[in-house]
């Protein structure tokens, strides 16, 4: 009603990676004057070493059978409403204390029971395989919802690529941690870095997706850039954002929400309408922009994980 | 002072017709008057410490208003929930009164403050008699504590806020044992003083 829309021509807009840059290129023009520094801030200046990733583009060559004809939430509620305690523990902290996250260089270090280990960079990564758009749900433990189109391929072209042994039983996950670029993560009140896991046949379903974008573009730092796992058919927490380290081990690793509240978090922590979180039931949940709770599906209507489940407890295994 | 106490529902008001209410606006309407609940029921609780320590016994003008504001943030907060969280569910609230112990805090502290609010006139003072409406009045310790509660239990890691709000509720409930000891320990103007004060001055 009052607010109007104004029109920006699009070659007034700062760029992006200017916009982005912006602090460094005050620490720099500071720095310069100084005359300390100089040397090293000048450098910077001219060979950012943070090249913004997020924002870039993605080729998606493939749709996805897996994908959900249900509506895409906005992007705009999708980056702005985020768990990612390392950079503040409101939904809307991760959006303003992620900008000037470094996501370039990166690299992802595969290691453990495997035969061919390796460290990949995320350019390497990306290359592993066509990437696909696949609009998966997204329910958080919390009880909201939220459907992404997504963009990479199944993680198990990974697993292939570095060649388990037959010993490797879970996959082991971690996060990036630098208290310089996440002073806030020390008050989280959960274990940082972040880690995570699974059972390496859950690993090797095809939907657990080893994930680059969102929306068409690179992932926004925000949401886990610049490479990150989802797995639709469980609680959120269990899909670990920007991804440093993958280690496949024999037995169940910790996971950082299991370590703070074993009674609430479980390992497996697969999406389930029937077994309520102490503290709130799981038997609805608000998809973001949706006025009522809808029903919430058991593995969040990814009936295909069943099999892996099969006469498994799923009370007594949350 | 009554413009003031209603800056935050304004200020909420605003941001809706700003589309301001972030992602998930129910919620963040429900955590917005939780505060805020709070926050004046600490104010109250503040009121009578303040006026010893500042020697401001006139101070005592605002401590019902402020009182019926922390009344009136916490029936925003329960009617957020009752109408636009659980929309009217009241099986599903029920079970959720009774099942979550977070709910169960709130809720308590929330039902405490009913009779405070309906008993906050000059004519309940005088049809209670000063002294049992004091008795009655400081039942606003045990929705405090009920309030801090509520919050600590229902925030998944991080503690600070809560504990801030639980520290502010302890040191003014300590500060009221400390006077009541003060006034115990042989200080028999202390202890004329109290009634005296609140009666008079409340009506």
């Amino acid at each position: 009603m009052l607010n109007k829309k104004t029109e920006i021509p699009s070659s007034e807009i700062t760029p992006k990676w200017l916009y982005l840059n912006r602090r460094k290129f005050l620490a720099g023009a500071l720095g310069v004057t100084g005359g300390a520094l100089a040397g090293r801030t000048l450098k910077e200046l001219a060979w950012p070493s943070q090249k913004v990733l997020a924002g870039t583009k993605l080729n998606v060559t493939a749709k996805s059978p897996f994908s959900t004809t249900e509506a895409v939430t906005s992007e705009n509620d999708v980056t702005h409403y985020n768990n990612f305690y390392e950079f503040g523990t409101a939904k809307e902290d991760p959006a303003k204390n992620a900008t000037n996250f470094r996501t370039s260089p990166w690299s992802v270090k595969v290691t453990g029971l495997v035969d061919k280990p390796r460290t990949f960079t995320v350019e390497e990564l990306q290359q592993l395989a066509p990437l696909e758009e696949r609009i998966y749900r997204h329910r958080c433990v919390e009880a909201w919802s939220i459907v992404v189109p997504w963009i990479g391929y199944s993680f198990n072209v990974l697993l292939k690529e570095v060649s388990p042994q037959p010993k490797a039983k879970f996959v082991a996950f971690e996060s990036y941690y630098s208290p310089g670029q996440m002073p806030l993560a020390s008050r989280a009140g959960i274990q940082i870095p972040y880690i995570e896991g699974l059972r390496l046949d859950e690993a090797m379903h095809p939907l657990a997706l080893l994930c680059f974008g969102m929306y068409g573009e690179t992932l926004p730092n925000q949401d886990g850039a610049p490479v990150r796992m989802v797995l639709p058919w469980k609680y959120g927490f269990k899909s670990i954002k920007s991804l440093v380290q993958i280690k496949l081990v024999e037995k169940q690793p910790d996971t950082t929400w299991n370590l703070s509240n074993s009674h609430e978090y479980g390992f497996y922590s697969n999406v389930n309408p029937h077994v309520d979180h102490p503290r709130w039931s799981q038997a609805k949940e608000r998809r973001l922009g949706e006025f009522f709770r809808r029903p919430t599906a058991m593995f969040n209507g990814y009936d295909q994980v069943a099999p892996l489940y099969a006469g498994m407890d799923l009370k007594k295994y949350y | 002072m009554f413009i003031l106490c209603l800056v935050p529902l304004g200020h909420l008001v605003w941001r809706a017709l700003h589309n301001q209410l972030t992602a998930n606006p129910i919620e963040y309407i429900t955590h917005q008057m939780g505060d805020w609940t709070l926050i004046f029921v600490v104010s109250t609780l503040a009121v009578t410490p303040a006026r010893k320590l500042l020697r401001l016994p006139e101070l005592i003008r605002f401590r019902r208003m402020l009182g019926l504001f922390a009344f009136f943030y916490g029936l925003l907060h329960f009617s957020t929930w009752i109408g636009l969280d659980k929309f009217f569910d009241w099986a599903e609230m029920l079970a959720d009164v009774r099942k979550r112990t977070f709910i169960t805090a709130g809720f308590t502290g929330f039902v405490l403050m009913i009779p405070l609010a309906l008993t906050s006139t000059a004519g309940w003072i005088r049809r209670l008699g000063g002294k049992r409406w004091l008795a009655l009045h400081r039942l606003i310790y045990v929705t405090a504590i009920a309030g801090v509660v509520h919050y600590y239990w229902l925030v998944k890691s991080d503690v600070r806020k809560p504990l801030f709000y639980g520290a502010l509720v302890a040191l003014l409930l300590a500060l009221r044992v400390g006077f009541w000891l003060a006034a115990r320990r042989g200080k028999p103007t202390g202890k004329a003083l109290e009634p005296k004060l609140t009666t008079a001055e409340t009506a």
